[in-house]
């Protein structure tokens, strides 16, 4: 059967196109000329310069603080939402799923601006707190999709056959519900630490004096900085994501 | 009595979701549309008035501009990767099973790398003193004063970079399902691949091609940090207004009447869609569904 090598082609032009920037970034990261364009020898100055910048390690424990806790709470209500949302149908349901969704949807600016606004008003002062708040209030809706996604391969004989053995309530949720939703927990958490360490537009709206997280920092670096030093942070910040992504691959391939 | 139980349950769990969206997202964006009708003061606070100034300069022949610049990007990103993203995913769903889930990665990962990482990799290359640049001068395709970077092109190409892989991502899902032997058999009444590609294919991943336009149309609409890092001042989208209003010129009424813009933008279409349905009744796949997936 003959078939057009044309979409074929067009693939490895488009991973080609992904890749390249990154690739072209990394390397320049060891390369010791300011410009990108001529590769003036190899060093880890850049890295150096990194290593010694205060502002990045604050910037950095900022991260940390804000991906950690907020993973923590959009976890929990996330996947109590998940469950719900699989569980019941009513009319309820059907409003709850839209507040789910909808933030799912709407771009980040909008989000930002929004919260800020409400956090204006309501005289919250704007720092790590506040980007926390924003940062659940994305997590929720991610977590509860893909909660609900696993739920929707759940076997429920094994509930049944716990009922019918008189497990209840605590016990059954301990025992029954918590190992058989591990990989999908895990799976959420990952999702939802993916998205906090890479959000940028929600967190620029509701930061304040000295909570920039490493994206902010990044932000100004590339406004005002020194363009080596980001090629360093950011092959690095690279590394991090991708050790991230390979455990959630693994994670989600385990489950399926 | 058992009703009432699990109604008590239902409640308890579904409160804290429920609670915090309404706390943290449905009163902020209504307090978005509210502020809007507000005036400020001169200390960059909300006045206790209340004034239809802040859509003062929405009746403006620049704002209208603006508008439809951004209208304008995100249509052509949008035609532009579904006219890539559809051969591509035709092509990953005609793979060997492995060699589908390899493809599948390779797209995804660079994707995991910091939003503005990837941005700023294309302000490298892009640069007056990038290789790119430098290529193009030397066979003679632009000249030595052209900019490559700080123009609506550059807007355009970092728009298609970033949204490309979400329209192959529901585009794929969409055709791994379909079945090809259809496209064979239309070659076997006589119908030529090209007549069969747009009369059989498409219309097959017609689901994956809504999914893909509501997940690069929606956000590009909204875009902010790609004009503001690779755009000049022609090149401005909406996003980039409502920023600097909010942080330039703390001039929060006006911030949100933009808002507000936005706002209706994503409320209009669906609501459209909904009357559609309505008054048709043939809702079968809703483009949510393949989204969730």
């Amino acid at each position: 059967m003959k078939q057009s090598k044309f979409p074929f082609i067009l693939t490895i032009i488009v991973l080609i196109f992904f890749w390249l920037p990154i690739i072209i970034l990394m390397f320049n990261s060891f390369n010791a000329s300011r410009f990108g364009s001529v590769w003036g020898g190899f060093t880890l100055k850049w890295y150096d310069r990194l290593f010694s910048d205060s502002n990045v390690w604050r910037s950095v424990q900022n991260t940390a603080i804000v991906t950690i806790v907020s993973t923590a709470v959009s976890l929990v209500i996330g996947s109590l939402a998940g469950f719900a949302l699989h569980r019941y149908k009513s009319k309820f349901q059907k409003v709850h799923m839209g507040l789910i969704w909808v933030p799912l949807v709407i771009p980040d600016i909008l989000m930002g601006m929004s919260l800020l606004l409400f956090f204006i008003s309501i005289k919250v002062p704007l720092g790590l707190f506040t980007i926390i708040l924003g940062h659940i209030t994305f997590c929720i809706s991610y977590v509860a999709v893909t909660i609900l996604a696993r739920l929707q391969d759940f076997d429920y004989t094994i509930v049944e056959a716990a009922r019918d053995l008189g497990a209840r309530g605590w016990t059954l949720f301990r025992k029954i519900y918590i190992p058989l939703l591990t990989p999908g927990l895990l799976a959420g958490a990952m999702l939802s630490i993916t998205l906090s360490l890479d959000d940028f537009i929600i967190t620029f709206f509701t930061a304040g004096p000295g909570s920039s997280t490493l994206p902010l920092q990044i932000y100004s670096m590339i406004k005002f900085g020194t363009p080596p030093v980001i090629n360093a942070l950011s092959t690095l910040f690279l590394m991090l994501t991708f050790l991230l992504a390979i455990i959630y691959q693994r994670l989600s391939r385990r489950n399926s | 009595m058992k009703i009432s139980r699990i109604n008590t349950e239902e409640k308890l769990i579904t409160f804290p979701s429920f609670f915090w969206l309404l706390l943290f997202f449905l009163i902020p964006t209504l307090l978005v549309v509210l502020i809007s009708f507000c005036t400020a003061d001169p200390y960059g606070n909300i006045g206790k008035g209340f004034s239809l100034s802040a859509y003062s300069e929405i009746i403006n022949i620049s704002f209208l501009i603006l508008v439809l610049r951004t209208i304008k990007l995100s249509i052509f990103t949008t035609v532009i990767c579904l006219s890539i993203g559809i051969p591509v995913a035709y092509a990953m769903a005609r793979m060997e099973k492995r060699w589908q889930q390899n493809f599948m990665l390779l797209v995804i990962i660079p994707f995991w790398t910091n939003f503005l990482i990837r941005i700023y990799a294309w302000k490298i290359i892009l640069h007056p003193e990038g290789f790119l640049k430098q290529f193009l001068v030397f066979i003679k395709l632009v000249p030595e004063s052209a900019s490559l970077l700080y123009n609506e092109g550059a807007v355009l190409l970092v728009l298609v970079y970033t949204y490309l892989p979400f329209a192959i991502l529901p585009l794929y899902s969409a055709a791994e399902k379909f079945d090809f032997q259809l496209l064979e058999a239309a070659r076997d009444l006589g119908s030529s691949s090209i007549r069969s590609f747009i009369k059989i294919f498409l219309p097959g991943i017609s689901v994956g091609i809504v999914s893909a336009i509501m997940v690069v149309f929606i956000p590009a609409l909204g875009t902010y940090i790609i004009p503001d890092m690779v755009g000049g001042p022609n090149s401005e989208m909406l996003g980039n207004k409502i920023a600097q209003r909010v942080f330039t010129d703390r001039h929060l009424p006006k911030g949100s009447a933009l808002s507000t813009i936005l706002i209706l933008a994503f409320v209009i279409p669906p609501l459209i869609q909904l009357i559609i349905r309505k008054t048709k009744k043939t809702s079968k796949n809703s483009p949510m569904g393949v989204l969730s997936k």
